[in-house]
């Protein structure tokens, strides 16, 4: 027989073990040691152990003992929800680490729009939800010590029985300074618990060890083996499959919610993540952990009911089995099991909710009203800091005082069940923000309220039993005297298993209040920027912009962040931010990226809602510009923009790639140009030079000529030495006024006089003839320019026009038109035209429309061109006209100061 | 399963191709559990002694060992796809 002194020696021995991992962790960590440990996939495992509470320690065989293999479900539930970890935790842990969430309050508020309400409702319901499990773990370790010092084999209790509340005020204490020294060491609660979770691991492996060691001891050594205790288990009451179907399923899912909604539950889950990978690890690891934990259960109940006395309690068959068979040690060990189980839920449960109470009321309410702004200068960690101890106690108090009240009375599984049902309403606002962006805020709090307040009437004042909480006559007759009000009957559906029936009314009208409230009303623009970012977390790995940060000084952002995040903190976390805005020192700029990243920082420490609201009062208020929820509203905008950029780039790049190309071949055909130009060239030199050389040669060596023969040879040779001369003028001219050497005669006079003068020298140098159609009256222009070489090009013109216009009856039109300051001069015949491809280089050297007749080197056009452009002038070929038509645009002199200048140098 | 060509793009493709192939098993692999779960919904619940029962020992085997098989498949699938996952969610 152990003695009591002895358990709570070994009990305490135990617990200053504890205390001593977690400090040893503690140190690790801040010298950077032990990481391969502390952040390990198995130790991440191990913390989700906390699930399993003194609750499922204990209570899983008295539940088994009751009910048959019913109490397996709640392990089934969030086995269920590890194996599906892809659809579900791989966001929530996702979101909780872009979000620095600090709590599934501060999730929920941040996910409707940083909303404080949601936050203190959350947090409220969570601690109404949570602390009779507080209270009932509490229960159970005053109950296991209980039945140290009464020992079943001697019934009626010769021991002395303990003072059971004396008892759980020292374990409430215990616990409390456990989780004040280890769980507020550092403000920034995504900073991981180190001493903490290492201890709970240490504790997950104790209890584990603990229910597999009864198991054997019960299996192997009282059953006498696997297949006498199968024999034995479907001998006893509960051998054969009895559990209601509806229960079954409902008690799966109920666990499947809590393991999401227990607050103690995504603190480990989601805030201690450290790594995403561990996640999937866990999917695996952690149902087999539950699969061990649930494995002897049946075992234990079955032979408990065998070799215990009746009226024994089946809740403590893992601690009074041994003792009665004499196993000293055994118990001694479930007892540390179920020590460890109690008191590993209760730090953690504790942590989470304190962080709650502290984020979301204690520091809005010290904001709102304690020390007015937040400009101040002093440090507020302290005040954050001793808010969330005094919160830890709190919410320990509270357990213990639930527990005082209660009497410690009921079944564990019960009390369970409904702490389950209560956490489990925040499920459809949870799953909603998290899969649908339509969910609003509204919709929420229409959602949580009803849903709380059904669970609180149907399920949770009912626990305490008729004229308990309500009064027989409610039990009865309904709330009010109104029947479709019984809370055990709703809207008159009797018959059902209470629990199944408050949990379906219970979340079918949160769900449907969630549902209605988001579909009539109309979010925020904060609200909508969380709800896309949360919804496609995979996508927004960015976050977007919320404050319009301008009137905001960074000083005072800086003298806040110092006050919450310390100064050495504070500084390190303004000068990376100052270097990611490439500011060599300095405070960084008050951009919305930064305030944005600075809320993050300080959100991770005191909540999203806390943190907007500070940065609000500096800030003045979230501004959220159309162009962000527009970039929201459609995901695609950017892709769009880019993609219409990059569009209008591989269009100025194929134009690019267009015109190289027409250069190209442009450059191509220069070069046959050159090419045919030199054959060209010779042919018209070697052509004249070959009759002079005959023809002198005749003139030297015939004797007999007679005077007509040498006069008539040395005109030839005359008229062929004349056609190489105009030829090298032609040459010559052109290469002057290609370098520009040409000196201009400049002087005023008449349009009509030149085209006069060049129409005459034209036709009189031709024989072939052409009828000029003119206009004089437009010809009525005044130009000041060099009129002898423009005579040129117009004679040229025309001459062209007479020897290439290949009409029956050859016609050129001139025509005149004045268009602003400038002068447009038309020559149009009616000839075919020049084919497109060669109109490109007509005004190139040596540039003769193929299949042409004529005697030309080329060069007439070219000389053209040159003289006009002298003449800061203009030729260019009309593509639309009828036949072959040319336009020279030159600067003409004013109207009026044309006839004055006239008039002035007549007067001269 | 694939043979080791590295250079080979049917290799690359019929590897990318297994691994959607086993997210999906990942993504799957709850329902399997879920349907399996739900199957004690259909035994017979006696309420005289006479009645056909499901003894609570197969009831035991059966729930316990559609648990080892869920884990054994999450083992499975977590060798085949987490080095890719990490991978992915790296870019």
């Amino acid at each position: 027989m152990v003695s009591l002194n002895q358990l709570i020696a070994v009990c305490l021995l135990y617990v200053v073990g504890l205390f001593a991992v977690a400090f040893a962790a503690e140190r690790a960590a801040v010298k950077g040691r032990g990481d391969w440990l502390l952040r390990s996939p198995l130790v991440y495992t191990l913390s989700l152990s906390i699930y399993c509470t003194g609750w499922t320690f204990y209570g899983a065989v008295g539940y088994a003992a009751r009910s048959g293999l019913e109490y397996v479900t709640i392990y089934l539930g969030p086995s269920l929800v590890m194996i599906g970890w892809w659809w579900l935790l791989r966001r929530l842990v996702r979101i909780g680490r872009s979000h620095r969430v600090t709590s599934v309050a501060d999730l929920i508020s941040s996910r409707y729009g940083k909303s404080n309400l949601l936050a203190i409702l959350v947090t409220v319901m969570a601690v109404i939800g949570v602390t009779p499990y507080i209270a009932l773990q509490l229960q159970s370790v005053t109950l296991s010590l209980s039945i140290f010092a009464a020992p079943p084999n001697l019934t009626g209790g010769a021991g002395d029985p303990i003072n059971t509340a004396q008892a759980a005020f020292w374990v409430a204490v215990g616990l409390g300074l456990f989780t004040v020294l280890f769980g507020t060491r550092n403000l920034n609660v995504n900073e991981r618990h180190h001493g903490v979770v290492i201890a709970i691991a240490v504790e997950a492996i104790v209890k584990l060890l603990a229910l597999i060691a009864v198991g054997i001891f019960v299996v192997w050594g009282l059953a006498g083996g696997v297949t006498e205790a199968m024999a034995q288990i479907d001998r006893s009451d509960i051998g054969t499959w009895q559990v209601d179907g509806g229960r079954w399923a409902t008690l799966t899912l109920l666990a499947a919610a809590a393991l999401i909604c227990l607050p103690r539950m995504f603190q480990v889950l989601v805030v201690e993540n450290d790594d995403e990978r561990h996640l999937q690890i866990a999917s695996w690891a952690f149902p087999l952990y539950l699969m061990m934990m649930s494995l002897f259960v049946v075992p234990i109940a079955v032979v408990g009911l065998d070799l215990l006395p009746e009226g024994s309690n089946p809740d403590l068959f893992v601690l009074s089995l041994p003792l009665s068979q004499g196993q000293n040690n055994l118990a001694m060990l479930a007892f540390l099991g179920g020590f460890s189980s109690a008191t590993s839920m209760v730090i953690v449960a504790t942590l989470a909710l304190s962080t709650m109470v502290s984020n979301h009321i204690v520091m809005p309410i010290w904001l709102a009203f304690g020390q007015g702004t937040v400009q101040q200068s002093g440090d507020v960690r302290h005040v954050v800091i001793l808010s969330r101890r005094l919160s830890i106690l709190f919410i320990i108090a509270l357990g213990y005082f639930y527990y005082r009240a209660s009497g410690g009375s009921g079944a564990l599984a019960a009390i369970g069940t409904i702490s389950f049902g209560g956490v489990a309403q925040f499920l459809p606002v949870l799953l909603g923000g998290v899969f649908w962006r339509g969910a609003t805020r509204t919709g929420a709090v229409f959602g949580l309220c009803i849903g709380f307040s059904v669970w609180v009437f149907t399920m949770l004042l009912p626990s305490f039993g008729p004229d308990g909480a309500l009064s027989a006559q409610t039990f009865e007759q309904g709330l009010w005297g109104l029947a479709w009000l019984r809370p055990e009957a709703m809207f008159g559906v009797s018959g059902l298993d209470p629990t199944v029936h408050a949990v379906v009314w219970s979340l079918s009208l949160n769900t449907l209040a969630f549902i209605f409230g988001s579909l009539v009303s109309f979010p925020s623009p904060v609200e909508r920027l969380q709800g896309a970012q949360f919804v496609n977390i995979f996508d927004h790995s960015s976050p977007t912009r919320g404050w319009t940060a301008s009137e905001a000084g960074t000083e005072d952002l800086m003298i806040m962040a110092q006050r919450i995040l310390g100064p050495v903190e504070a500084q390190a976390f303004f000068r990376a931010q100052a270097q990611l805005q490439e500011k060599a020192e300095g405070l960084p700029e008050p951009t919305p990226r930064f305030v944005q990243a600075l809320e993050r920082e300080l959100a991770a420490s005191v909540g999203a809602a806390t943190a907007h609201a500070m940065v609000a009062q500096l800030v003045g208020g979230t501004s959220v510009s159309v162009r962000d929820l527009l970039a929201v509203a459609d995901e695609s905008a950017q892709m769009l923009e880019y993609s219409s950029q990059l569009e209008i780039k591989s269009r100025e790049l194929s134009d690019t790639a267009e015109k190289l190309r027409s250069a190209n071949d442009k450059l191509t055909q220069l070069s046959h140009q050159k090419d045919s130009f030199l054959s060209q060239i010779s042919h018209e030199l070697r052509t004249p030079m070959t009759s002079i050389r005959s023809f002198s040669e005749i003139l030297r060596d015939a004797e007999a000529l007679s005077p007509e023969e040498k006069t008539r040879y040395a005109s030839i040779i005359h008229s062929e030495t004349i056609r190489l001369t105009r030829l090298l003028d032609d040459l010559l001219g052109l290469s002057v006024l290609e370098n520009g050497a040409v000196t201009l005669n400049r002087q005023k006079g008449a349009l009509r006089g030149v085209l006069d003068l060049a129409v005459t020298t034209a036709q009189a140098a031709n024989t072939r003839t052409i009828k000029i159609i003119r206009n004089p009256a437009d010809e009525d222009v005044m130009l000041e320019t060099d009129l002898d070489r423009l005579a040129q090009v117009f004679i040229n013109l025309i001459t062209n026009a007479q020897k290439y216009c290949v009409s029956d009856t050859p016609e050129l039109g001139i025509n005149v038109m004045l268009q602003g300051d400038q002068v447009a001069i038309d020559f149009i015949d009616n000839g075919s035209g020049i084919e497109v491809a060669s109109r490109a280089l007509i005004f190139e050297k040596f540039a003769r429309v193929p299949g042409q007749g004529g005697e030309g080197a080329g060069l007439g056009l070219a000389i053209c061109r040159e003289i006009i452009t002298r003449l800061q002038g203009n030729i260019t070929y009309l593509p639309d006209a009828q036949g072959t038509g040319f336009r020279v645009t030159l600067p003409a002199m004013p109207r009026n100061g044309a006839s004055d200048n006239i008039d002035a140098a007549a007067s001269a | 399963m694939t043979t080791n060509r590295p250079g080979s793009p049917l290799f690359l493709a019929r590897r990318s191709y297994r691994f959607r192939r086993l997210m999906d098993a990942v993504r799957l692999l709850p329902v399997l559990a879920l349907a399996f779960w739900l199957v004690p919904l259909l035994w017979p619940v006696p309420d005289q002694a006479s009645d056909p029962a499901v003894t609570t020992s197969h009831a035991l085997r059966y729930i316990f060992g559609v648990w080892l098989g869920m884990i054994v498949l999450g083992v499975f699938l977590w060798r085949r796809t987490a080095r890719q996952i990490a991978r992915e969610n790296q870019s």
